[in-house]
Protein backbone atom coordinates (compact mmCIF):
# COMPACT_ATOMS: atom_id res chain seq x y z
CA UNK A 1 0.00 0.00 0.00
CA UNK A 2 1.19 3.66 -0.67
CA UNK A 3 -0.24 6.81 -0.78
CA UNK A 4 -0.73 8.54 -3.93
CA UNK A 5 1.21 11.84 -2.72
CA UNK A 6 4.31 8.88 -2.53
CA UNK A 7 4.12 8.10 -6.22
CA UNK A 8 2.86 11.21 -8.01
CA UNK A 9 5.12 14.54 -8.26
CA UNK A 10 1.98 16.33 -7.07
CA UNK A 11 -1.91 16.53 -6.68
CA UNK A 12 -3.70 19.98 -6.90
CA UNK A 13 -7.29 20.71 -6.95
CA UNK A 14 -8.91 24.08 -7.72
CA UNK A 15 -12.03 26.01 -8.77
CA UNK A 16 -12.92 25.48 -12.56
CA UNK A 17 -15.39 28.32 -12.63
CA UNK A 18 -18.48 28.49 -9.32
CA UNK A 19 -19.82 25.10 -10.58
CA UNK A 20 -16.99 22.28 -11.09
CA UNK A 21 -13.78 21.54 -9.33
CA UNK A 22 -10.78 20.08 -10.81
CA UNK A 23 -8.25 17.92 -9.34
CA UNK A 24 -5.07 17.21 -11.59
CA UNK A 25 -2.56 14.13 -10.49
CA UNK A 26 0.84 15.16 -11.92
CA UNK A 27 2.56 11.58 -11.91
CA UNK A 28 6.10 13.29 -13.03
CA UNK A 29 7.50 10.01 -14.92
CA UNK A 30 6.03 7.17 -17.59
CA UNK A 31 5.98 4.55 -14.94
CA UNK A 32 4.42 6.47 -12.06
CA UNK A 33 1.70 7.41 -14.81
CA UNK A 34 1.46 3.85 -15.84
CA UNK A 35 0.81 2.93 -12.47
CA UNK A 36 -1.52 4.94 -11.72
CA UNK A 37 -3.31 5.11 -14.45
CA UNK A 38 -4.13 1.47 -13.59
CA UNK A 39 -4.46 1.72 -9.85
CA UNK A 40 -6.53 4.61 -9.70
CA UNK A 41 -10.34 3.58 -10.29
CA UNK A 42 -12.90 5.88 -11.64
CA UNK A 43 -15.01 4.83 -9.59
CA UNK A 44 -13.20 4.78 -6.11
CA UNK A 45 -12.31 8.55 -7.20
CA UNK A 46 -15.99 9.60 -7.13
CA UNK A 47 -16.69 7.84 -4.07
CA UNK A 48 -14.39 9.72 -2.35
CA UNK A 49 -15.23 12.67 -3.13
CA UNK A 50 -19.19 11.45 -2.58
CA UNK A 51 -20.17 12.09 -6.51
CA UNK A 52 -22.12 9.71 -8.66
CA UNK A 53 -19.53 8.26 -10.98
CA UNK A 54 -21.47 9.25 -14.28
CA UNK A 55 -20.70 13.01 -13.12
CA UNK A 56 -17.09 12.59 -12.77
CA UNK A 57 -14.93 13.21 -15.75
CA UNK A 58 -11.77 11.45 -15.98
CA UNK A 59 -9.02 12.65 -18.56
CA UNK A 60 -5.63 10.05 -19.04
CA UNK A 61 -3.17 12.78 -20.51
CA UNK A 62 0.06 10.04 -21.40
CA UNK A 63 2.08 13.21 -22.95
CA UNK A 64 2.09 15.50 -19.74
CA UNK A 65 2.21 12.10 -17.35
CA UNK A 66 -1.14 13.79 -15.57
CA UNK A 67 -4.33 11.91 -14.80
CA UNK A 68 -7.31 14.59 -14.17
CA UNK A 69 -10.84 14.51 -12.69
CA UNK A 70 -13.81 17.08 -12.92
CA UNK A 71 -16.90 16.92 -11.44
CA UNK A 72 -19.76 19.21 -10.24
CA UNK A 73 -19.37 20.69 -7.49
CA UNK A 74 -21.74 19.56 -4.55
CA UNK A 75 -22.25 22.67 -3.22
CA UNK A 76 -21.92 26.00 -5.60
CA UNK A 77 -18.58 28.05 -4.86
CA UNK A 78 -19.52 30.48 -1.88
CA UNK A 79 -22.90 29.19 -0.94
CA UNK A 80 -23.33 28.95 3.16
CA UNK A 81 -22.16 25.65 3.09
CA UNK A 82 -19.27 25.86 0.88
CA UNK A 83 -16.19 25.19 3.39
CA UNK A 84 -13.65 25.89 0.81
CA UNK A 85 -14.21 28.72 -1.35
CA UNK A 86 -11.37 28.01 -4.00
CA UNK A 87 -11.74 24.19 -3.76
CA UNK A 88 -7.50 23.92 -2.84
CA UNK A 89 -7.86 21.32 -0.14
CA UNK A 90 -9.58 18.61 -2.08
CA UNK A 91 -6.60 17.31 -3.52
CA UNK A 92 -5.38 16.40 -0.42
CA UNK A 93 -7.75 13.46 -0.19
CA UNK A 94 -7.03 11.89 -3.46
CA UNK A 95 -2.98 12.76 -2.77
CA UNK A 96 -3.52 10.46 0.65
CA UNK A 97 -5.63 7.98 -1.08
CA UNK A 98 -4.00 4.50 -0.60
CA UNK A 99 -3.69 2.39 -3.32
CA UNK B 1 -0.21 40.49 -39.65
CA UNK B 2 2.16 39.28 -37.23
CA UNK B 3 0.75 40.35 -33.20
CA UNK B 4 2.77 40.98 -30.12
CA UNK B 5 0.97 41.27 -27.08
CA UNK B 6 2.63 41.63 -23.54
CA UNK B 7 0.70 40.22 -20.29
CA UNK B 8 2.05 41.97 -16.67
CA UNK B 9 0.60 39.25 -14.72
CA UNK B 10 -2.04 37.11 -14.24
CA UNK B 11 -4.24 39.70 -12.42
CA UNK B 12 -3.64 43.46 -11.62
CA UNK B 13 -2.59 43.42 -8.09
CA UNK B 14 -0.63 39.73 -8.21
CA UNK B 15 2.34 41.81 -8.46
CA UNK B 16 4.81 41.96 -11.49
CA UNK B 17 9.24 42.14 -12.08
CA UNK B 18 9.81 45.28 -12.87
CA UNK B 19 12.68 44.78 -15.36
CA UNK B 20 10.67 41.94 -16.90
CA UNK B 21 8.05 44.82 -17.53
CA UNK B 22 10.04 46.94 -18.92
CA UNK B 23 12.07 44.57 -21.45
CA UNK B 24 8.51 43.91 -22.77
CA UNK B 25 8.09 47.39 -23.74
CA UNK B 26 11.56 47.84 -25.07
CA UNK B 27 10.38 44.49 -27.38
CA UNK B 28 7.81 46.62 -29.04
CA UNK B 29 4.56 44.87 -27.85
CA UNK B 30 1.36 45.80 -29.70
CA UNK B 31 -1.17 45.92 -27.06
CA UNK B 32 -0.35 45.57 -23.51
CA UNK B 33 -3.19 43.33 -21.77
CA UNK B 34 -4.01 42.39 -18.16
CA UNK B 35 -6.78 40.42 -16.43
CA UNK B 36 -8.62 41.91 -13.50
CA UNK B 37 -10.22 39.36 -11.65
CA UNK B 38 -12.37 36.77 -12.18
CA UNK B 39 -15.17 34.47 -9.96
CA UNK B 40 -12.24 32.81 -8.04
CA UNK B 41 -12.83 34.63 -4.73
CA UNK B 42 -16.22 33.75 -4.35
CA UNK B 43 -19.43 35.77 -4.90
CA UNK B 44 -18.84 38.45 -3.02
CA UNK B 45 -17.59 40.93 -5.87
CA UNK B 46 -20.37 40.30 -8.04
CA UNK B 47 -22.93 40.85 -5.88
CA UNK B 48 -21.87 43.62 -3.81
CA UNK B 49 -20.48 45.23 -7.32
CA UNK B 50 -16.77 45.78 -5.14
CA UNK B 51 -13.37 44.91 -5.88
CA UNK B 52 -11.94 42.48 -3.52
CA UNK B 53 -8.38 44.20 -4.08
CA UNK B 54 -7.25 47.05 -1.94
CA UNK B 55 -7.34 50.50 -4.19
CA UNK B 56 -3.86 51.54 -2.85
CA UNK B 57 -2.31 48.19 -4.41
CA UNK B 58 -4.33 48.49 -7.95
CA UNK B 59 -3.61 52.18 -8.27
CA UNK B 60 0.10 51.57 -7.63
CA UNK B 61 0.19 48.49 -9.86
CA UNK B 62 -2.05 50.77 -12.55
CA UNK B 63 0.00 53.84 -12.25
CA UNK B 64 3.24 51.37 -13.84
CA UNK B 65 1.05 49.78 -16.39
CA UNK B 66 -0.03 53.69 -17.38
CA UNK B 67 3.74 54.32 -17.61
CA UNK B 68 4.08 51.33 -19.70
CA UNK B 69 1.80 52.39 -22.05
CA UNK B 70 2.75 55.85 -22.65
CA UNK B 71 6.26 54.48 -23.20
CA UNK B 72 4.95 51.86 -25.54
CA UNK B 73 2.72 54.17 -27.13
CA UNK B 74 0.12 50.55 -27.59
CA UNK B 75 -3.06 50.33 -25.98
CA UNK B 76 -4.12 49.16 -22.29
CA UNK B 77 -6.50 46.59 -21.90
CA UNK B 78 -8.14 45.34 -18.61
CA UNK B 79 -10.35 42.93 -18.52
CA UNK B 80 -13.05 41.94 -15.60
CA UNK B 81 -12.26 45.15 -14.31
CA UNK B 82 -12.40 45.48 -10.09
CA UNK B 83 -12.34 41.53 -9.55
CA UNK B 84 -16.22 40.91 -10.72
CA UNK B 85 -15.94 42.93 -13.57
CA UNK B 86 -19.58 44.27 -12.70
CA UNK B 87 -20.53 47.98 -13.61
CA UNK B 88 -20.07 49.64 -10.49
CA UNK B 89 -16.41 47.81 -10.93
CA UNK B 90 -15.55 49.25 -14.07
CA UNK B 91 -16.59 52.61 -12.48
CA UNK B 92 -14.11 52.25 -9.72
CA UNK B 93 -11.32 51.55 -11.78
CA UNK B 94 -12.22 54.57 -14.55
CA UNK B 95 -12.04 56.67 -11.11
CA UNK B 96 -8.66 55.66 -10.27
CA UNK B 97 -7.48 55.93 -14.07
CA UNK B 98 -8.43 59.56 -14.24
CA UNK B 99 -6.66 59.98 -10.74
CA UNK B 100 -3.88 58.89 -12.51
CA UNK B 101 -4.35 60.76 -15.62
CA UNK B 102 -4.51 63.42 -13.77
CA UNK B 103 -1.47 62.66 -11.59
CA UNK B 104 0.72 61.27 -14.48
CA UNK B 105 -0.25 64.76 -16.70
CA UNK B 106 -1.85 62.38 -19.27
CA UNK B 107 -4.13 62.58 -22.17
CA UNK B 108 -5.52 59.86 -22.77
CA UNK B 109 -8.75 58.77 -24.98
CA UNK B 110 -10.30 56.08 -22.48
CA UNK B 111 -13.42 53.25 -23.59
CA UNK B 112 -15.57 51.48 -20.52
CA UNK B 113 -16.55 48.24 -21.78
CA UNK B 114 -20.22 47.54 -19.63
CA UNK B 115 -21.11 43.71 -19.28
CA UNK B 116 -23.43 44.72 -16.82
CA UNK B 117 -27.29 43.19 -17.63
CA UNK B 118 -30.54 44.43 -16.96
CA UNK B 119 -32.63 42.06 -14.79
CA UNK B 120 -35.50 42.84 -17.46
CA UNK B 121 -33.41 41.84 -20.70
CA UNK B 122 -32.35 38.72 -19.45
CA UNK B 123 -36.00 37.66 -17.82
CA UNK B 124 -36.85 38.69 -21.84
CA UNK B 125 -34.30 36.26 -23.17
CA UNK B 126 -35.10 33.52 -20.88
CA UNK B 127 -38.95 33.74 -22.12
CA UNK B 128 -37.72 33.91 -25.62
CA UNK B 129 -35.63 30.95 -25.09
CA UNK B 130 -32.47 32.78 -25.43
CA UNK B 131 -30.73 31.88 -21.94
CA UNK B 132 -29.79 28.51 -22.08
CA UNK B 133 -28.35 26.15 -19.05
CA UNK B 134 -24.73 24.81 -18.74
CA UNK B 135 -24.43 21.74 -16.73
CA UNK B 136 -25.03 21.90 -13.55
CA UNK B 137 -27.22 25.08 -13.29
CA UNK B 138 -29.28 26.58 -10.61
CA UNK B 139 -33.33 26.50 -11.98
CA UNK B 140 -34.21 30.10 -12.85
CA UNK B 141 -37.47 32.15 -13.32
CA UNK B 142 -38.25 35.80 -13.40
CA UNK B 143 -38.58 35.76 -9.73
CA UNK B 144 -34.99 34.37 -8.84
CA UNK B 145 -33.31 36.57 -11.73
CA UNK B 146 -35.26 39.61 -10.08
CA UNK B 147 -32.97 38.78 -6.87
CA UNK B 148 -29.42 39.14 -8.23
CA UNK B 149 -28.18 42.02 -7.12
CA UNK B 150 -25.65 41.98 -10.55
CA UNK B 151 -25.91 39.95 -13.74
CA UNK B 152 -22.71 39.97 -16.00
CA UNK B 153 -22.02 38.53 -19.94
CA UNK B 154 -18.84 37.75 -20.07
CA UNK B 155 -17.76 39.59 -23.31
CA UNK B 156 -15.49 38.13 -25.85
CA UNK B 157 -13.10 39.35 -28.85
CA UNK B 158 -15.86 41.05 -30.73
CA UNK B 159 -16.49 43.37 -27.94
CA UNK B 160 -12.92 44.38 -27.05
CA UNK B 161 -12.08 44.45 -30.63
CA UNK B 162 -15.30 46.87 -30.73
CA UNK B 163 -13.03 48.84 -27.89
CA UNK B 164 -10.03 49.18 -29.38
CA UNK B 165 -12.01 50.67 -32.89
CA UNK B 166 -12.67 53.46 -30.69
CA UNK B 167 -9.04 54.24 -30.91
CA UNK B 168 -8.84 54.47 -27.22
CA UNK B 169 -5.51 54.46 -25.31
CA UNK B 170 -6.84 52.79 -22.52
CA UNK B 171 -9.90 49.97 -22.26
CA UNK B 172 -11.38 49.22 -19.52
CA UNK B 173 -13.46 46.55 -19.92
CA UNK B 174 -16.38 44.43 -17.28
CA UNK B 175 -16.57 41.28 -17.33
CA UNK B 176 -14.83 39.31 -20.28
CA UNK B 177 -13.65 35.99 -20.77
CA UNK B 178 -10.10 35.53 -18.97
CA UNK B 179 -8.67 35.10 -22.80
CA UNK B 180 -10.63 38.05 -24.63
CA UNK B 181 -8.57 40.28 -23.76
CA UNK B 182 -5.60 38.83 -25.69
CA UNK B 183 -7.16 37.30 -28.49
CA UNK B 184 -8.94 39.78 -29.88
CA UNK B 185 -6.38 41.83 -31.31
CA UNK B 186 -4.69 38.88 -33.42
CA UNK B 187 -8.05 37.78 -34.59
CA UNK B 188 -8.60 41.09 -35.39
CA UNK B 189 -5.21 41.15 -37.83
CA UNK B 190 -6.09 38.00 -39.11
CA UNK B 191 -3.64 35.70 -37.19
CA UNK B 192 -4.67 32.42 -36.87
CA UNK B 193 -7.70 31.91 -34.83
CA UNK B 194 -7.12 28.60 -32.51
CA UNK B 195 -3.52 30.10 -32.31
CA UNK B 196 -4.97 33.38 -31.43
CA UNK B 197 -7.36 31.46 -28.27
CA UNK B 198 -4.76 29.01 -27.06
CA UNK B 199 -2.17 31.52 -27.07
CA UNK B 200 -4.45 34.01 -25.13
CA UNK B 201 -5.31 30.95 -22.55
CA UNK B 202 -1.59 30.13 -22.02
CA UNK B 203 -0.87 33.77 -21.12
CA UNK B 204 -3.92 35.11 -19.35
CA UNK B 205 -2.55 33.79 -16.38
CA UNK B 206 0.93 35.54 -16.86
CA UNK B 207 3.98 33.79 -16.03
CA UNK B 208 1.89 30.63 -14.40
CA UNK B 209 2.84 28.89 -17.44
CA UNK B 210 6.24 29.28 -16.82
CA UNK B 211 9.05 27.82 -14.67
CA UNK B 212 8.91 31.05 -12.41
CA UNK B 213 4.75 31.82 -11.88
CA UNK B 214 5.55 34.81 -9.51
CA UNK B 215 7.27 36.47 -12.27
CA UNK B 216 4.67 37.68 -14.13
CA UNK B 217 5.41 38.97 -16.96
CA UNK B 218 4.72 37.16 -20.51
CA UNK B 219 4.91 37.69 -24.50
CA UNK B 220 3.16 36.11 -26.97
CA UNK B 221 4.01 36.28 -30.66
CA UNK B 222 0.58 35.51 -32.86
CA UNK B 223 1.45 34.59 -36.83
CA UNK B 224 -0.81 32.81 -39.03
CA UNK B 225 -0.10 29.86 -38.30
CA UNK B 226 0.36 29.41 -34.71
CA UNK B 227 2.17 31.18 -31.49
CA UNK B 228 4.96 31.38 -29.47
CA UNK B 229 5.50 32.54 -25.38
CA UNK B 230 8.04 33.52 -23.61
CA UNK B 231 8.72 34.54 -19.81
CA UNK B 232 10.47 38.04 -19.87
CA UNK B 233 11.70 37.60 -16.22
CA UNK B 234 15.46 36.55 -15.73
CA UNK B 235 16.03 32.79 -15.27
CA UNK B 236 12.38 32.11 -15.72
CA UNK B 237 11.61 29.52 -18.55
CA UNK B 238 8.52 28.25 -20.66
CA UNK B 239 8.69 24.44 -22.09
CA UNK B 240 6.33 22.35 -24.00
CA UNK B 241 5.20 21.00 -20.71
CA UNK B 242 4.95 23.83 -18.49
CA UNK B 243 2.91 25.47 -21.95
CA UNK B 244 0.85 22.29 -22.30
CA UNK B 245 -0.03 21.68 -18.44
CA UNK B 246 -1.41 25.56 -18.43
CA UNK B 247 -4.74 23.89 -20.19
CA UNK B 248 -5.20 21.27 -17.39
CA UNK B 249 -5.26 24.44 -14.86
CA UNK B 250 -8.70 26.04 -13.46
CA UNK B 251 -10.08 23.77 -16.79
CA UNK B 252 -12.71 21.47 -16.29
CA UNK B 253 -11.62 19.81 -19.64
CA UNK B 254 -7.87 20.23 -20.91
CA UNK B 255 -9.01 20.33 -24.23
CA UNK B 256 -11.70 22.24 -25.27
CA UNK B 257 -12.54 25.76 -24.31
CA UNK B 258 -15.91 27.37 -25.14
CA UNK B 259 -15.62 31.15 -25.84
CA UNK B 260 -18.28 33.20 -27.36
CA UNK B 261 -19.06 32.43 -30.95
CA UNK B 262 -17.42 28.87 -31.21
CA UNK B 263 -15.00 26.81 -28.96
CA UNK B 264 -10.95 26.00 -29.09
CA UNK B 265 -9.64 22.28 -29.50
CA UNK B 266 -6.21 21.68 -28.40
CA UNK B 267 -6.10 17.60 -28.94
CA UNK B 268 -3.57 17.71 -31.92
CA UNK B 269 -1.90 20.76 -30.53
CA UNK B 270 2.39 20.49 -31.12
CA UNK B 271 4.25 22.35 -28.78
CA UNK B 272 8.12 22.77 -29.91
CA UNK B 273 10.70 24.66 -27.48
CA UNK B 274 12.21 27.10 -30.17
CA UNK B 275 14.93 27.18 -27.28
CA UNK B 276 15.41 26.91 -23.42
CA UNK B 277 12.61 29.61 -22.70
CA UNK B 278 10.37 29.85 -25.49
CA UNK B 279 7.82 27.29 -26.75
CA UNK B 280 5.96 27.46 -30.24
CA UNK B 281 2.55 25.28 -30.72
CA UNK B 282 0.78 24.80 -33.98
CA UNK B 283 -2.12 22.79 -34.98
CA UNK B 284 -4.83 24.99 -32.41
CA UNK B 285 -7.90 24.47 -33.77
CA UNK B 286 -11.14 27.26 -33.77
CA UNK B 287 -14.52 26.09 -34.58
CA UNK B 288 -17.08 28.34 -34.69
CA UNK B 289 -20.46 27.90 -33.25
CA UNK B 290 -23.44 29.45 -32.35
CA UNK B 291 -23.09 32.74 -30.73
CA UNK B 292 -23.67 32.70 -26.69
CA UNK B 293 -22.07 34.85 -23.84
CA UNK B 294 -22.28 33.38 -20.34
CA UNK B 295 -23.96 35.14 -17.41
CA UNK B 296 -22.60 35.47 -14.35
CA UNK B 297 -25.33 36.28 -11.42
CA UNK B 298 -24.89 36.78 -7.85
CA UNK B 299 -28.30 36.98 -5.12
CA UNK B 300 -28.50 38.43 -2.29
CA UNK B 301 -28.98 35.36 0.54
CA UNK B 302 -29.30 37.22 4.07
CA UNK B 303 -26.69 38.40 6.41
CA UNK B 304 -24.33 36.56 8.39
CA UNK B 305 -22.46 37.00 12.05
CA UNK B 306 -19.84 34.77 13.43
CA UNK B 307 -18.47 33.29 16.52
CA UNK B 308 -15.15 31.48 17.56
CA UNK B 309 -14.68 30.08 20.45
CA UNK B 310 -11.21 27.41 20.83
CA UNK B 311 -11.68 24.63 22.95
CA UNK B 312 -8.70 23.19 24.94
CA UNK B 313 -9.96 21.02 27.72
CA UNK B 314 -9.31 17.40 26.74
CA UNK B 315 -12.32 16.08 27.45
CA UNK B 316 -13.84 19.01 25.51
CA UNK B 317 -11.43 18.29 22.73
CA UNK B 318 -12.54 14.75 22.41
CA UNK B 319 -16.39 15.22 22.21
CA UNK B 320 -16.65 18.31 20.18
CA UNK B 321 -19.06 16.40 17.69
CA UNK B 322 -21.19 15.57 20.51
CA UNK B 323 -20.77 19.17 22.23
CA UNK B 324 -21.88 21.16 18.89
CA UNK B 325 -24.86 18.58 18.24
CA UNK B 326 -26.23 19.35 21.90
CA UNK B 327 -25.44 22.92 21.90
CA UNK B 328 -27.08 23.50 18.54
CA UNK B 329 -30.53 21.97 19.89
CA UNK B 330 -30.29 23.60 22.85
CA UNK B 331 -29.40 27.07 20.76
CA UNK B 332 -32.65 25.89 18.52
CA UNK B 333 -34.90 25.71 21.63
CA UNK B 334 -33.46 29.04 23.20
CA UNK B 335 -33.98 30.85 20.22
CA UNK B 336 -37.56 29.64 19.57
CA UNK B 337 -38.12 30.70 23.20
CA UNK B 338 -36.32 34.11 23.51
CA UNK B 339 -36.84 35.40 19.69
CA UNK B 340 -39.66 33.28 18.09
CA UNK B 341 -37.88 31.99 15.19
CA UNK B 342 -38.32 28.48 13.89
CA UNK B 343 -34.98 27.25 12.19
CA UNK B 344 -36.27 27.25 9.39
CA UNK B 345 -35.90 31.12 9.10
CA UNK B 346 -32.17 31.14 10.19
CA UNK B 347 -29.27 28.57 9.88
CA UNK B 348 -26.69 27.82 12.36
CA UNK B 349 -23.39 26.07 11.39
CA UNK B 350 -21.09 24.47 13.58
CA UNK B 351 -17.37 24.19 11.54
CA UNK B 352 -14.82 21.84 13.52
CA UNK B 353 -10.98 23.70 12.94
CA UNK B 354 -8.95 21.07 13.41
CA UNK B 355 -11.24 18.17 12.87
CA UNK B 356 -12.99 18.78 9.35
CA UNK B 357 -13.37 22.22 8.73
CA UNK B 358 -12.10 22.22 5.04
CA UNK B 359 -13.77 19.32 4.05
CA UNK B 360 -16.52 17.93 6.40
CA UNK B 361 -18.41 15.05 5.49
CA UNK B 362 -16.23 14.09 2.61
CA UNK B 363 -12.85 13.92 5.52
CA UNK B 364 -11.62 10.94 6.02
CA UNK B 365 -8.83 11.38 8.85
CA UNK B 366 -10.85 13.50 10.91
CA UNK B 367 -8.29 15.31 13.22
CA UNK B 368 -7.56 14.32 17.23
CA UNK B 369 -6.00 17.67 17.88
CA UNK B 370 -4.67 19.32 21.18
CA UNK B 371 -7.23 22.03 20.91
CA UNK B 372 -10.29 22.60 18.43
CA UNK B 373 -11.51 25.72 16.90
CA UNK B 374 -15.39 25.71 17.13
CA UNK B 375 -16.39 28.33 14.42
CA UNK B 376 -20.17 29.08 14.31
CA UNK B 377 -21.62 30.99 11.21
CA UNK B 378 -25.26 32.11 11.35
CA UNK B 379 -27.09 33.50 8.62
CA UNK B 380 -30.68 35.07 9.16
CA UNK B 381 -32.38 37.59 7.18
CA UNK B 382 -31.37 40.67 8.66
CA UNK B 383 -28.25 41.58 10.05
CA UNK B 384 -29.89 42.32 12.92
CA UNK B 385 -31.40 39.21 13.62
CA UNK B 386 -27.78 37.56 12.85
CA UNK B 387 -26.44 39.72 15.48
CA UNK B 388 -29.11 38.78 17.70
CA UNK B 389 -28.84 35.26 17.43
CA UNK B 390 -25.04 36.19 17.80
CA UNK B 391 -25.42 37.81 21.08
CA UNK B 392 -28.59 35.08 22.70
CA UNK B 393 -25.51 32.01 21.61
CA UNK B 394 -22.30 34.02 23.55
CA UNK B 395 -22.52 33.08 26.47
CA UNK B 396 -23.22 29.40 25.56
CA UNK B 397 -20.78 29.19 23.40
CA UNK B 398 -18.09 30.38 26.24
CA UNK B 399 -19.87 28.19 29.10
CA UNK B 400 -22.71 25.14 27.39
CA UNK B 401 -21.65 21.90 29.59
CA UNK B 402 -21.44 18.41 27.60
CA UNK B 403 -23.27 16.88 30.78
CA UNK B 404 -25.29 18.38 33.37
CA UNK B 405 -23.54 17.34 36.29
CA UNK B 406 -20.29 19.14 36.16
CA UNK B 407 -18.88 22.71 37.08
CA UNK B 408 -19.74 25.29 34.04
CA UNK B 409 -16.39 24.71 31.74
CA UNK B 410 -15.26 28.45 30.09
CA UNK B 411 -13.99 28.47 26.64
CA UNK B 412 -11.55 30.60 25.39
CA UNK B 413 -13.12 33.51 22.93
CA UNK B 414 -9.86 35.14 20.90
CA UNK B 415 -11.72 38.61 21.39
CA UNK B 416 -14.28 41.11 22.23
CA UNK B 417 -17.30 41.15 21.52
CA UNK B 418 -17.07 37.56 20.44
CA UNK B 419 -19.61 38.19 17.69
CA UNK B 420 -18.68 39.58 14.28
CA UNK B 421 -20.88 41.04 12.11
CA UNK B 422 -19.71 39.84 8.58
CA UNK B 423 -22.62 41.62 6.64
CA UNK B 424 -24.64 40.61 3.84
CA UNK B 425 -23.68 37.25 1.86
CA UNK B 426 -23.96 36.71 -1.77
CA UNK B 427 -24.77 33.80 -3.67
CA UNK B 428 -24.03 32.36 -7.38
CA UNK B 429 -27.61 32.19 -9.20
CA UNK B 430 -26.78 32.02 -12.82
CA UNK B 431 -24.51 29.07 -15.04
CA UNK B 432 -25.77 30.08 -18.33
CA UNK B 433 -25.73 31.20 -21.74
CA UNK B 434 -27.02 34.12 -23.75
CA UNK B 435 -27.93 33.68 -27.30
CA UNK B 436 -27.11 37.09 -29.41
CA UNK B 437 -27.54 37.72 -32.79
CA UNK B 438 -25.39 40.88 -32.23
CA UNK B 439 -22.30 40.65 -30.09
CA UNK B 440 -22.38 44.08 -29.24
CA UNK B 441 -26.35 44.15 -28.26
CA UNK B 442 -25.80 43.32 -24.34
CA UNK B 443 -22.75 45.32 -23.81
CA UNK B 444 -22.17 49.30 -23.55
CA UNK B 445 -19.58 50.98 -24.81
CA UNK B 446 -19.03 54.80 -23.68
CA UNK B 447 -15.89 56.52 -24.94
CA UNK B 448 -13.90 59.72 -23.40
CA UNK B 449 -11.17 62.28 -24.16
CA UNK B 450 -9.70 63.05 -20.98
Amino acid sequence: MAQICEIAHKVRSKNAGPFWVTVDVFCGTAQAYETLTKALQTEAVAALYHQPSQLLKRFDIPSLNVIKFSFPRPVIQGHRSDRDMHGAGWATLLAEYEI
Amino acid sequence: MPTRILIPSGVLCLGFDRAALARGVKAKPDLIAIDGGSTDSGPFSLGAGQSKYARSVTKSEWRELMLARAEAGVPLVIGSAGTSGADACVDWMYDITLELASELGQSLRIARLYSGQPVTRITEALAAGRVRPLTPAPKISAESLAQMTNIVALAGAEQIQAALNTGADIIIAGRTTDTAIIAALPLARGDHAGAAWHGAKIAECGALCSTNPTSGVIMVDFDDAGFTVEPLATGAECTPHSVSAHMLYENADPFILYEPGGYLDVTATQYQAIDSRRVRATGSKWVPGAYTVKLEGARHAGFQTTLIAVLRDAHYVANAAAWIDKLHSFLNALIAQRMGLEPASYDLDFRLIGVNAALGAMENRPGSPTEVGVLLIITAPTQAIAAEIGKLANPHLLHYPLTENEELPTFAFPYSPAQSDRGALYEFGLNHVLALDDPMSAFRLVVENV
